[in-house]
């Protein structure tokens, strides 16, 4: 195997346990979408534009940031500009998930709709061959759960609960993790892991939200200008 | 305005993902550019971790988040299954905060 750290066995060794993860990554990100749906209404929106935002715009760090810009005052200019920062690291997946996953035409339209940070971690941590089965998966997984939590709590059910009290808050940074440790076979994974952790670290008290994550994406620099690769 | 600011806030950040897939394979296939990309979203994600697990707006806090993933690496490490390893994490930060 690798010269580095032993990582867990991929979270799933078969297409029906990628396909029940993608299922479970779908009901917890669905959770979130009741509480987008109640926040966006509480900020102004009306059924018809949290929904067009879910549907659209489908990136949830996104969609957040503009209803929360929106509901404190902000300008619909500063609110843009968050969505779209927050939407940048999306760019980033994407010229990793174009080698992973086949896709041309109308399905690559389809793809880049669909290029969320939890389809990129389901397609990245998949068993070898099964990159596009975790992509589409979760990525159909989440949109559908998503879109339907939306609505429901636009319409005012989401008044059930708050993610938190479930401890859902914490079980959306647990699933990256365990979606990133069969990744971290070599030493080298492991320090860019390592790095863009620590950037990000640093960067969340001085920074506006969303460059953290791409200031992570620093990580991989060195590797750009290593003489030979090793 | 919202409308406005609707639609072309979805509209960019389609643009956004289209063209990180429009990036033709010939321009990532140095081997140095290569491993950049194989690894980039390892980096991103790691750094999504830690913004979902400690921060707080723009500071960075231990709550139960940070319980709940302390949970989460060690069934990780004892590689346990992928939705053990998120029920334990939600479990434990719920328990939390219900004492």
């Amino acid at each position: 195997m690798g010269d580095g750290p032993p990582g867990p066995d991929a979270p799933a060794a078969s297409r029906a346990g990628v396909r029940r993860d993608a299922l479970g990554v779908g009901l917890a990100v669905g959770a979130y979408g009741l509480s987008f749906g109640a926040a966006a209404v509480t900020a102004g929106l009306d059924t018809a534009q949290a929904c067009a935002l879910s549907l659209l715009l489908f990136t949830g760090a996104s969609q957040f940031a503009l209803v929360g810009v929106l509901g404190s005052g902000g300008s619909a200019v500063a609110a843009v500009a968050g969505a779209l920062l927050l939407g940048s690291r999306n760019t980033l997946y994407a010229l990793r998930l174009s080698s992973l996953v086949p896709a041309r035409g109308v399905r690559r339209l389809a793809a880049a709709q669909l290029t969320i940070d939890e389809s990129t971690a389901m397609a990245t941590a998949a068993p070898a061959g099964l990159a596009p089965l975790g992509f589409w998966a979760t990525g159909l997984s989440v949109y559908v759960l998503w879109n339907l939590a939306t609505l429901l709590g636009a319409l005012g059910a989401a008044r059930l609960g708050d993610p938190a009290a479930l401890g859902l808050d914490a079980a959306v940074p647990a699933a990256f993790l365990a979606l990133l440790a069969p990744q971290l076979r070599t030493w080298t994974a492991a320090r860019v892991a390592v790095a863009g952790a620590l950037l990000t670290l640093v960067a969340i008290p001085l920074t506006p939200a969303g460059v953290p994550v791409l200031l992570a994406g620093l990580a991989v620099v060195p590797l750009l200008l290593r003489r030979r690769t090793g | 305005m919202i409308w406005a600011a609707v639609l072309v806030a979805s509209a960019g950040c389609f643009a956004l993902k289209l063209a990180g897939w429009s990036v033709p394979a010939r321009w990532l296939q140095g081997e140095r550019l290569q491993s950049a990309a194989v690894l980039l979203p390892v980096a991103l994600l790691a750094g999504l971790v830690v913004v979902q697990a400690f921060a707080s707006g723009r500071s960075l806090v231990l709550d139960a988040r940070a319980a709940g993933l302390a949970v989460a690496a060690v069934l990780v490490l004892l590689r346990a299954p992928f939705l053990l390893v998120v029920l334990a994490a939600a479990g434990t930060a719920a328990l939390l905060r219900a004492l």
